[in-house]
């Protein structure tokens, strides 16, 4: 118990000089407002010793000459405080907000680096409520509190002082109540740090749920679930309740404690105080100032008790903070590729598009214009905006997955390869998969097993940023921001031009809806799109994959959405637009990838056939079966289809 | 103000209990505390005078007794205004909550989820400063000065009103600075609700962010909203810096103004040095109401400030409501499921053209329906007007001729299975996500109590986001199990660590897009609905385990109305009518054959895919 209570405090001093260290780069103005507030606490020191002289020279004396100085050096001094006040406010709350925007952007720029699995644990509510809430929890503690602690600590260093050299004896009897404010402060401390910590964490738990279920809000009235979600919000807004109420008990005990104790030291101050006027060794004027210096002396006691509350407060969000920022990334790049952070990058506006980025594509306009009947103007370099060193030769090899420790392989010794300008397609069943591979390929997900390698280097060994912009990637679970049509189809790229939007778009014929919305391609776009049918947001996603002008171009049911026509306009479209590049191709509709270069097959996590179209149909395998049924006539499927895997 | 006060009244009202035991203590801790000064100046009084140990023992006492006295109020005023606060934000949160609940899709789909949130903590909190602390020091800041001012004239008056000549000026000051803070808080809410939506969007949008290597442009426009609003927050802070200390400034110059004449009066001997020393003590006591008086302005105007957006929000009316409502269908159970759109046209507030027009189509009970059509020509639209997701133009949709606006919501919803186009499942296990619509409102009423009576007595259960799940009933298990087979997800099952009791991640993002897509599935036929309702239910799973779900369906679909949107025509050939979509029009309608026969859009998509399969078979 006493042990944890030594390593408690310990911890707690890490804390602190860990928080304490967002405010290096602001030192000057932590400097300026110490000043500041120490100036002020020696003029508030002077304001009763002014009081004495007042009482002890002047009115004693019964002589009031020379009592317009004093008055003017007081006006001085009020005037004084003011400036010195509104500087130390000024500088310090901006301070505070610069650090914790600091903090914020820290925050937000390890999230974009936490990989794929962080975010399969982590609602996304949770993630929010450590970027804004928990972040300003810490808004007292760096807006008034460090730097007031100082300035309760100076001026309560300058009263004991004063105390002293006024009469050492009443200051020991002052003194003597410090030992009783140690001990109730660590009983606050030990007792209201537990329930402050249940809170952060349920105010994530508020976040998470309310995340989920606003954006889920359709699904819950369809099925009448008002109520109990509503029950399930409840318990959850109480336990939050009953928290905060817990840690008020703490918090309404202490601060009047500290007031008990200031009271006895007055007590005492007047009993032992008052013996000695009686005995005349001291004079009245003294103790009238000792007992108001007295009470100045408690009163940056007990300010520095809420400060300690404010101080509890904040540590239990920065732990919940700092554990964030010490998740460890398990993806990134390889130490010697490692790009700058991007906050490094300076006061850029964050668009460093990757080098396959800057180059808007000419493909596009030549497909554009052989669709629209004409004919092609000769073929530039395939994928030549990126980095063009690489053939983007894909080895799959023996490569195993599994998502958890616990669960089983998703992915079970899967070899194969994809040669450059190929057009593969990948099929099987659902769950089977599919998805998994892409994931493993744009390194969402490392390999459990064997490897991936781009011209024989294995993914790992890559940059990301470099990887990854090898790569357009059509994901099965659509997402679009809000913004505009073409913000979603450009994103953060500046390098895509206009045109190249309305290249992409007509490729994918999402054009033609496109126009006809009252703002062409300046539309809005509601969160995920929701304003748009879902084969309109398909569309849209794979015209963004295409403006991105890959090497690569990953499709995951890309079109499951979409009707057939479209889906063969698009199919059409793409045989020239890809032409010479690498496609990868999932889905469940096999018209979509018949005409593929090669074709696998994938079942429960293993590789099972590959081959062309005609090659696999002709092994009279499970793909051969998966065929017949697509194009048979409706009938109850038989129960041997698909053969058991072992 | 005064009307967003208004809305805000019913709330203090129902703690008005709190309030005022919370204010007697209130009164108690600062009447008792106003006494010591009282106390001290007759000891020095009496120290003057010369006094008795005795004397010095009894003030001594009298101070600390005083003090533990007030400390004790001081103790259950903190306890009980702030506690009475916290009840005060639960109730607040919860009626958020509930209003959210209420209000249709198109709400949430012009409003941004992290702009909500934001409401719902950030600026709740806001509120509970204002009705807590602010409440709780308003009154001991009023009640301090109204005494500190009647023991100051008890002592001279004369003196009492120089020391107030400077008040004028601090409630220029008060509602000068009072009406900025306002304005500037209610822009910085309004940012950081900003900054909550982008992240929001950021974080759930991960994959493609990372995909498309958007992490740094996410980053920059995370900061740019970031530095806005510490802008934001800089101009609040640049008022209040000057705000703040204007209080003691005024009181300040009282007190100067007291120091000149009281002494004069000193020497006069028109008061003594203990009536001079307890009258700077009095002011001296001002200082802090009037600190916290420039504090309380502010949380008063912050409070207000976020109270306006919360109300925003729940002084929205929900626009889908029962209030149209008949007995003709008061029960599930009396729907047969024949369903009607007479000449519906249909536009969303923010098209510009309509995403439906003049669309008649009679299904009777039992029958099976198909909608094909391209994409973005109003089927989904179709869908959603009959469990009025989107609220239909008055006597347009029937169903059993009764117009589905005065059908209850509730027995309307509870009659109809439906599987969105984009399934979303929530973060619980996969048996719970099946049993979704077995605990709805009604059913559930039993089950919720319990959990409240639970909630109570024991504070932190797993850490779960909707709390616990309960072992579905043996009754539940085998209407899961069945639809779950229905669904074919009985398939997947081994492959997931903890089978029916394995958490999806949120938006089921640990299950495959087919799985997700089978969940939903089964989630629409586990409450064996009269009308099922399928959007393009199928889009992700393979075919052949379409095959087997086809055929298990037509089992369930025989005895209820369905509605099946697809684009396949191997889905849709056997349904007993078929409509072709084409820009919010029905192009065509017949069965298969006769759709056919007339050769038009369907015979060519019909042509298309058998196309496909002719080349299958020449190979
Ligand atoms: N993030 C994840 N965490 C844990 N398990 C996962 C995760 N993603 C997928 N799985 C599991 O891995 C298996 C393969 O999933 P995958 O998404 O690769 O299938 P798929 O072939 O793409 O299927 P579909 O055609 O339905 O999209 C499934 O059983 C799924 O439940
Ligand atoms: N909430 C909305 N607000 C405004 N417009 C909408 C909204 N939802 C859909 N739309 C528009 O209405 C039209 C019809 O959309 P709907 O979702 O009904 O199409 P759909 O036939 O289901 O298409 P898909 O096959 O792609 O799912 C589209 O143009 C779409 O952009
Ligand atoms: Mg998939
Ligand atoms: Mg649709």
């Amino acid at each position: 118990m006493h042990e944890e209570e030594v390593l408690g405090k310990a911890y707690d001093a890490r804390l602190m000089r860990r928080l304490l260290g967002y405010l290096k780069p602001y030192w000057l103005q932590v400097v300026v407002a110490l000043g500041a507030i120490i100036g002020y606490s020696s003029l508030q020191l002077v304001q009763p010793y002014l009081m004495k002289i007042v009482i002890d020279d002047y009115i004693t004396v019964g002589s009031l000459d020379g009592l317009g100085r004093i008055a003017l050096l007081f006006l001085l001094i009020l005037l004084g405080s003011f400036g010195l006040e509104y500087v130390q406010t000024y500088v310090m709350q901006l301070t505070g907000q610069r650090v914790m925007s600091d903090l914020r952007a820290q925050i937000y720029q390890h999230l974009q680096r936490l990989d794929l699995r962080f975010y399969d644990r982590n609602p996304v509510g949770r993630l929010m409520t450590r970027v804004t809430t928990d972040v300003d929890a810490l808004n007292d503690l760096f807006a008034s509190g460090v730097v007031t602690v100082f300035g309760d600590v100076f001026t309560l260093a300058g009263i004991m002082i004063v105390l002293l050299v006024m009469d050492w004896r009443l200051a020991l009897v002052a003194f003597s109540v410090l030992p009783i404010i140690v001990l109730v402060t660590q009983w606050f401390r030990r007792h209201v740090r537990e329930w402050y910590r249940t809170v952060r964490i349920l105010i994530a738990r508020i976040n998470a749920f309310l995340q989920e279920n606003i954006t889920g809000m359709a699904t819950v009235q369809l099925f009448r679930r008002e109520a109990v979600n509503f029950g399930r919000f409840d318990e959850i807004d109480r336990e939050h309740r009953d928290a905060n109420i817990a840690s008020i008990f703490y918090y309404a005990v202490f601060y009047p404690a500290i007031e008990v104790v200031g009271a006895l030291a007055s007590a005492l101050i007047i009993w032992f105080g008052g013996g000695w006027v009686m005995r005349g060794a001291l004079t009245i004027g003294s103790l009238v100032a000792f007992l108001q210096y007295s009470q100045r002396f408690f009163r940056p006691i007990s300010d520095l008790s809420e400060k300690f509350n404010v101080l509890q407060a904040a540590m239990a969000s920065s732990e919940r903070i700092f554990k964030l920022l010490d998740t460890p990334v398990a993806i990134q790049s390889p130490a010697r590729h490692r790009p700058r952070r991007p906050a490094d990058a300076g006061p850029s506006t964050g668009l460093r598009a990757g080098p396959s980025t800057l180059r808007p594509f000419d493909r596009l306009r030549v497909v554009a214009s052989s669709v629209e009947g004409r004919e092609p103007q000769g073929r530039p370099e395939p994928g030549r905006g990126t980095t063009g060193l690489r053939a983007g030769r894909i080895v799959f090899d023996h490569v195993w997955f599994s998502y958890g420790a616990e669960s089983d392989h998703v992915l079970r010794d899967v070899s194969f390869t994809v040669e450059p300008g190929e057009r593969v397609g990948i099929v099987g069943a659902t769950g089977a998969g599919k998805t998994t591979l892409i994931n493993l390929l744009l390194r969402f997900y490392d390999v459990s097993q064997g490897r991936i390698a781009i011209d024989d280097v294995d993914v790992r060994e890559l940059d990301l940023e470099e990887l990854r912009g090898l790569f357009s990637l059509v994901l099965q679970d659509v997402h679009l921001f809000s913004g505009t049509i073409a913000s979603n189809i450009r994103l953060g790229n500046a390098g895509i031009s206009d045109e190249d939007i309305r290249r992409a778009a007509r490729a994918v014929h999402a054009d033609q809806f496109i126009e006809r919305m009252a703002q062409g391609y300046d539309s809005a776009v509601a969160e995920r799109g929701a304003t748009l049918s879902v084969g309109q947001k398909q569309l849209l996603s794979f015209a963004r994959a295409l403006a991105f002008d890959p090497r690569i171009l990953v499709l995951d049911e890309a079109t499951s959405s979409v009707d057939t026509e479209t889906e063969h306009l698009i199919r059409d479209a793409l045989h020239v637009l890809m032409a010479g590049r690498t496609s990868i191709a999932i889905a469940h509709r096999l018209s979509t990838i018949q005409d593929m270069d090669k074709i696998l097959v994938l079942h429960k996590g293993e590789l099972r056939e590959s081959g062309t179209h005609q090659r696999l149909l002709a092994a009279r395998g499970i793909y051969y079966r998966l065929y017949q049924l697509q194009y048979k006539d409706q009938e109850a499927p038989a129960d041997t289809v698909i053969p058991s895997v072992r | 103000m005064a009307p967003a006060f208004r809305a805000l009244f019913p709330y203090l009202l129902r703690y008005r209990r709190q309030f005022g035991l919370g204010l007697a203590c209130v009164v108690v801790t600062t009447a008792v505390s106003l006494t010591s000064p009282w106390v001290l100046r007759y000891a020095i009084d009496d120290l003057k005078a010369g006094v008795t140990r005795e004397k010095l023992a009894v003030y001594a006492s009298l101070l600390l007794g005083i003090a533990l006295v007030s400390g004790v109020f001081r103790f259950l005023m903190r306890q009980i205004l702030v506690g009475a606060s916290r009840h005060l934000e639960y109730d607040l949160r919860n009626d958020f909550f509930a209003h959210l609940e209420r209000l249709p899709l198109a709400y949430f789909q012009a409003h941004r989820t992290g702009d909500l949130m934001s409401r719902a903590t950030n600026d709740l909190n806001a509120v509970r400063m204002m009705i807590g602390p602010a409440v709780m020091y308003t009154t001991n800041t009023g009640i301090v000065f109204v005494v500190a001012l009647i023991l100051m004239l008890s002592i001279d008056a004369r003196l009492t009103l120089i020391a107030l000549i400077p008040l004028p000026f601090v409630s220029i000051s008060v509602s000068l600075f009072g009406r900025a803070i306002h304005r500037r808080f209610e822009r910085i809410q309004a940012q950081l609700s900003d900054l909550s939506a982008i992240a929001q969007e950021a974080l759930s949008g991960v994959r493609v962010v990372r995909a498309y290597r958007q992490e740094a442009a996410e980053l920059s426009r995370f900061q740019r909203a970031n530095d806005e609003y510490v802008e934001r927050n800089r101009k609040l802070v640049l008022l209040q810096g000057f705000f703040y200390p204007s209080m003691a400034l005024f009181l300040g110059l009282g007190a100067l103004l007291v120091l000149w004449l009281g002494s004069q009066e000193v020497i006069r001997g028109r008061i003594t040095l203990g009536q001079f020393v307890a009258f700077n003590s009095y002011l001296a006591m001002l200082s802090w109401p009037m600190i916290a008086f420039g504090w309380v302005t502010n949380l008063l105007q912050r409070g207000m400030a976020s109270w306006k957006r919360m109300l925003q929000v729940l002084s929205t009316e929900p626009a889908i409501t029962d209030a149209g409502a008949t007995d003709r269908l008061a029960t599930a159970a009396s729907i047969q499921g024949g369903i009607e759109f007479r000449n519906l046209t249909f536009s969303y507030p923010t098209g510009s053209t309509p995403a439906l027009e003049g669309v008649s189509l009679r299904i009777d009970p039992g029958q099976t329906v198909a909608l094909v059509g391209a994409t973005g020509s109003g089927k989904s639209t179709l869908i959603s007007l009959l469990p009025r997701l989107h609220e239909p133009p008055a006597g347009t949709v029937f169903i059993d001729g009764v117009d589905v606006r005065e059908i209850p919501l509730a027995v309307l919803r509870g009659a109809i299975g439906f599987v969105p186009q984009e399934p979303f499942l929530f973060s619980d296990t996969i048996g719970e996500n099946i049993a979704f619509g077995l605990r709805a409102n009604g059913a559930a009423s039993d089950s919720m109590t319990l959990r409240q009576a639970q909630g109570g007595s024991e504070r932190s259960r797993g850490t779960s986001i909707s709390g616990s799940s309960r072992a579905p009933s043996s009754d539940d298990g085998r209407a899961i199990e069945r639809a779950a087979s229905v669904a074919r997800l009985d398939k997947d099952l081994p492959s997931f660590p903890k089978g029916y009791e394995s958490m999806v991640g949120e938006r089921g993002i640990t299950l495959s897009g087919g799985q997700k897509q089978r969940t939903a599935l089964a989630r629409a036929i586990v409450i064996e609905p009269r009308i099922l309702i399928l959007d393009d239910a199928l889009s992700s799973v393979d075919t052949y385990t379409e095959e087997e779900i086809l055929s298990r369906l037509r089992g369930v679909m025989r005895e209820r109305t369905s509605i099946i949107v697809s684009h396949r025509i191997s889905t849709v050939r056997d349904a007993d009518q078929i409509l072709v979509f084409g820009d919010g029009r029905i192009v065509e309608r017949g069965c298969h054959e006769e759709l056919i026969a007339q050769d038009g859009t369907y015979a060519a998509l019909y042509r298309k895919q058998l196309l496909e399969e002719e080349l299958a078979t020449l190979s």
